[in-house]
């Protein structure tokens, strides 16, 4: 089955290692998630924080393994996997190395977050593992089935997660909820993935687009453009793009804040991921019809994101609809990429996306990361923020750094992902979606304010708990924000990498 | 033909402008590492970086080729060479002053104004703030400018939100929204005057000289791009009607925040309307002259009568700021050389006068804990020499001859007058109620007895004299002999306005474009006439 895929010009002695080491990434992390579970049932209680270290080592390593695939596919070219099902290409490597970092950090957070409390132990960071191996089958599959397979894995683990911390109310109430609209629009994909399978005859991506290609245009039009509604209500729900986002405040606020951290990052690269695979590459001969969605999705993001985030006086829920704004900044770059979709040369939509996509991924975990330290299980209420500067002032500082990138300040990586994306768009001419996301960041940015006036000019409450930083969220909230800052001063390396970013069908 | 120019300088020679930036950017962060328990560590920090600053602009001037009407000193590195995003710096008649002006504006308030808590944040602000504006100034990078432009909002919003009076989070916030929302329109509107000019220029770049002197952009694009820019500085100068935000942070900003935001942050708006707006699109400019001009001449009408009608001494003095940029922007665009070196002097003029009299009403509140004019009565008696040194200030604001406001109105007026004629003759009128305005303050707050909250009122101290002195000199010295100043700011203003002319469809009669006449070949005596004539016309008023 595997020779199919062997492209004439390697040298096919050579092949074999190079197909298995290109699955590589999630190899290790299924494997870790296995090794995790069943040697940590098996053996007697692990030493504090082991779970967590092993869980960010076989993160990093399937990170690493990633970078050295990048390299393999910048010398040979990219080419799919396992009998078409897999992409290997840059863009799956870069959706892989998002994952990755974002499993990193968030095992850093979590790790004190949950010592000490009946929650704590492997199966958490088990359930990381498998739902980036998930995320990353989305992002770099090439049949449509098997994305679904990486949706529903990467899903399941999420509902599990949500729903991780046993004795809370608020995170039971909001794995259920996520659990049944979740399913709901599972079920809306798999119905979309059937219809289109019956207009095209196929759920490959490539197969599809010959198909298409030799289909006379109209004979099955009508199937699969209701099968692209249907997807795109399923990914609309993935991506917490309104009017899809329902669900993703009332998530977010319920579930553990590390968790949180992870759907917000790892949990967005994969659903756009999987955005671009369906849509960009694999139905671009109907980008005239999936296009305008894409307008009218973003737009909708855009203004309920940021209108409804300033009404909010729980952090938590500001963050959830500020990212269901930032969605729609991704949407905007998806926007630009239909415009080229099917191309040969694709123009800046692509690559602004997946620039955006783990910019985001660093920033809302260290956005995440602090509400975590500072609030803890409590409720993460404006109130529990003021005179955060007082109190810790570094811990401010980070969280200022954070806001400010969230709301596109220069000299932050927030502004060059908001850059990236607005000018991928002008780029296509679309001029009313740039200037009304750059509206609504102003709106958002009052938001970001607010925090930042209630930890910087605001009298802490006299009996507002003490905050103390764990070592490991301290190190991962310090990591994400010299990121943040390093790459708002100088992002040309990323922007180069992310330009050379193609897709393969 | 500037292209070639631009890079003739500066390769290979010591980086001044880069340097103006870092200077105060580095002092920032050592301000920050400074420990807690040697707080004067932090204030000695910032008065040397931000001294060294203004050393270094002094320099700048002292090399400064006054012949040279492109940009000099430029500094010209890749930066994001994939955007076509490069550091670009350069100075030219235009930025000149207002860069040296930054550079002395700084370091005074530093040492002016202590903050009633919290110094080691505040005067990293304040740096932080200096590296803003001075980038904002000397920026002929697109890209490089909207950051510097959208950064000073950071440090200015904790500036008042942290250290201002009693409505200052409401203030803050209003601030900072304005203004961020007016640069939305000009980031869309920069990015894609890159790509729709990188048709003719081969390539996707972000900087000024090329897209100005190569971009090509046709007329109808030209002109929605350039309401996009114009919106964003039209907030910030500001201009009638989006002038709301700037009383607020006005009055509720600390006195070194309004001396600097007066002083030096209004003149972004009007800096980049003469940068970036005429420069990039002269046609554009041309066409919707009409609209700017009335806003303007509206502005300055309704700011000298809101002035009068304001009970605080600061909203007065942050009123009167809306009437002076007023004018800046009739000059502007009235398109004569003589009226766009006016509005050029007067943003230095408006600078120095404005700056004194936010320091002086910060040197009230200090005293008495009010800025009502209806609590202050007498001072003259008390605090002489205090009132003598807000008088000169008071009366270079209202732009009396021999002091720099009159320059500056003067020839924004004489060069307004021959385009813009009936704009021009209602902008008069304004002249005269910024002396209504201001005159009445004085008498309401220095004339008269003084009754028995005011008896006591502390006499200017000498550290304070030592601060006002270089305000004073440069009023005075500017009112008299101007020509240093107008001798470096017209080549280039001579050139804009013929960039202009060749770009655009205004009056190409050479009496608009280049009106150096008095100025150019006359020297001294000739300004005194010119002088001397018009305070007659004042007189007979």
């Amino acid at each position: 089955m595997m020779l199919q895929q062997v492209d004439p010009t390697l040298d096919p002695n050579f092949e074999p290692e190079v197909l298995w080491f290109a699955l590589s990434p999630i190899l290790v992390l299924v494997g870790g998630a296995l090794f995790l579970l069943v040697v940590g049932a098996l053996t007697p209680k692990w030493p504090k924080g082991l779970s967590a270290f092993c869980s960010a080592t076989t993160a990093g390593t399937a990170g690493v393994l990633a970078i050295v695939n990048w390299d393999d596919i910048s010398d040979r070219g990219p080419q799919t996997l396992v009998a078409g099902a897999l992409a290997f290409d840059k863009f799956a490597m870069w959706a892989t190395i998002v994952i990755t970092v974002s499993v990193l950090l968030v095992s850093l957070l979590t790790d004190e977050f949950i010592r000490d409390t009946p929650n704590d132990g492997p199966e958490v960071y088990a359930l990381y593992l498998v739902a980036a191996a998930g995320g990353i089958v989305m992002a770099s599959a090439n049949d449509l089935i098997v994305l679904f397979l990486g949706l529903e894995t990467l899903s399941l683990a999420l509902y599990v997660l949500a729903a991780s911390n046993r004795r809370s109310d608020p995170s039971a109430e909001s794995g259920l909820k996520y659990f049944v609209l979740g399913g709901f629009a599972s079920a809306f994909f798999l119905y979309g993935i059937a219809l289109v399978y019956g207009g095209t005859g196929s759920t490959n991506i490539g197969e599809m687009v010959t198909a298409i290609g030799n289909t006379p245009a109209g004979d099955n039009d009508a199937l699969v453009l209701a099968g692209i509604a249907l997807l795109v209500v399923g990914l609309g729900f993935k991506v917490a793009a309104a009017p899809f986002h329902i669900w993703a405040p009332d998530v977010y606020q319920g579930a553990p804040s590390p968790v949180t951290a992870f759907m917000a990052s790892a949990g967005k690269a994969a659903a756009f991921g999987a955005v671009t695979r369906v849509l960009v590459s694999g139905l671009p001969s109907f980008r005239d019809d999936w296009q305008p969605i894409i307008v009218v999705l973003a737009v909708l993001s855009l203004v309920v994101g940021a209108v409804l985030s300033v009404v909010q006086t729980n952090v938590k829920r500001m963050l959830a609809y500020s990212s269901v704004s930032h969605a729609g900044f991704l949407l905007v770059g998806v926007e630009a990429a239909a415009h080229t979709a099917g191309d040969a040369t694709p123009g800046f939509g692509i690559s602004s996306v997946q620039l955006y996509s783990l910019l985001y991924a660093v920033l809302v975990i260290g956005s995440f990361g602090v509400v975590t330290v500072v609030a803890g299980t409590r409720d993460a209420s404006l109130a529990s923020f003021n005179g955060l500067a007082k109190r810790k002032p570094l811990l401010a500082v980070a969280f200022t750094i954070f806001l400010l990138a969230q709301a596109g300040v220069p000299f932050t990586s927030g502004f060059v992902a908001k850059f990236g994306v607005i000018r991928a768009g002008i780029n296509e001419e679309s001029y009313a979606l740039a200037i009304i996301a750059m509206v609504t960041a102003v709106i958002t940015a009052f938001v970001y304010l607010r925090i930042m006036l209630s930890m910087w000019l605001r009298d802490a409450d006299d009996e507002a708990p003490a905050v103390s930083v764990p070592f490991s969220a301290g190190v991962a909230i310090a990591i994400a924000a010299t990121f943040t800052l390093a790459a708002g001063l100088y992002p040309a390396p990323l922007i180069e990498l992310t330009e050379s970013i193609r897709l393969v069908r | 033909m500037i292209a070639a120019e631009a890079t003739s300088v500066g390769a290979g020679a010591f980086p001044l402008l880069s340097a103006m930036i870092f200077v105060p950017m580095i002092g920032a962060t050592a301000v920050l590492l400074t420990t807690k328990s040697r707080p004067e560590f932090a204030k000695l920090i910032a008065l040397l970086s931000s001294g060294m600053t203004g050393a270094l602009t002094i320099y700048m001037l002292k090399e400064f080729d006054r012949g040279d009407a492109g940009f000099q000193m430029v500094s010209k590195h890749d930066w994001i060479e994939q955007w076509g995003i490069g550091w670009h710096l350069g100075v030219d008649g235009i930025s000149l002053f207002l860069v040296v002006l930054t550079g002395i504006l700084f370091p005074l308030a530093i040492v002016g104004v202590t903050p009633h808590h919290d110094e080691k944040p505040y005067l990293a602000w304040l740096l932080m703030l200096e590296a803003g504006v001075m980038g904002s100034f000397l920026s002929l990078d697109l890209f490089l400018f909207f950051i510097f432009f959208e950064i000073v909002l950071v440090p200015m919003y904790f500036l008042i939100g942290g250290w201002g009076y009693e409505n200052r989070e409401y203030a803050a916030t209003k601030f900072y929204l304005y203004t961020f929302l007016g640069s939305a329109f000009m980031f869309v509107a920069l990015i894609a005057t890159a790509f729709i000019a990188s048709d003719s220029l081969g390539g996707v770049t972000f900087d000024l000289v090329e897209i100005a002197e190569g971009g090509n952009i046709a007329t109808t694009t030209a002109r929605w791009l350039f309401f996009g820019f114009a919106i964003a500085f039209a907030v910030k100068v500001p201009i009638f009607p989006l002038h709301t935000w700037l009383p607020d942070a006005h009055t509720q900003a600390p006195t070194a925040g309004s001396v600097v935001l007066a002083g030096v942050m209004l003149k972004l708006g009007t800096y980049g309307f003469l940068r970036f707006g005429l420069y990039l699109f002269p046609e554009a400019a041309v066409w919707s002259r009409s609209l700017w001009l009335t806003l303007a001449v509206i502005g300055i009408i309704y700011g000298a009568i809101a002035a009068t009608m304001q009970k605080d001494l600061k909203r007065l003095v942050a009123y009167s700021s809306v009437a002076h940029l007023g004018f800046i922007v009739l000059g502007t665009f009235a398109f004569t050389s003589q009226a766009i070196t006016g509005s050029v002097i007067q943003m230095v003029n408006h600078g120095v006068s404005t700056g004194a009299l936010f320091l002086f009403v910060g040197w009230i509140y200090e005293r008495r804990k009010t800025r009502q004019i209806a609590e202050l009565n007498g001072l003259q008696k008390v605090a002489p020499i205090f009132a003598a040194g807000f008088m000169v200030v008071m009366l270079s604001s209202i732009g009396v001859p021999g002091l720099n406001g009159f320059i500056g109105e003067y020839l924004i007026l004489l060069g307004s007058f021959q385009t813009a004629r009936w704009w021009t003759v209602v902008a008069t009128a304004g002249v005269i109620l910024a002396a209504l305005y201001l005159l009445w303050a004085y008498q309401r707050v220095f004339h008269g007895e003084p009754d028995e909250d005011n008896q006591s009122f502390p006499e200017l101290k000498l550290k304070e004299g030592l601060i006002l002195l270089p305000f004073l000199v440069a009023i005075v010295f500017t009112g008299v002999y101007p020509k240093p100043l107008l001798d470096r700011i017209e080549p280039s203003v001579d050139r804009l306005v013929a960039h202009v002319a060749a770009n655009s469809d205004v009056e190409t009669d050479p009496s608009y474009t280049t009106q150096r006449g008095e100025f150019d070949n006359g020297h001294g005596e000739e300004h005194e006439d010119d002088e001397e004539s018009h305070s007659e016309e004042e007189g007979e008023e």
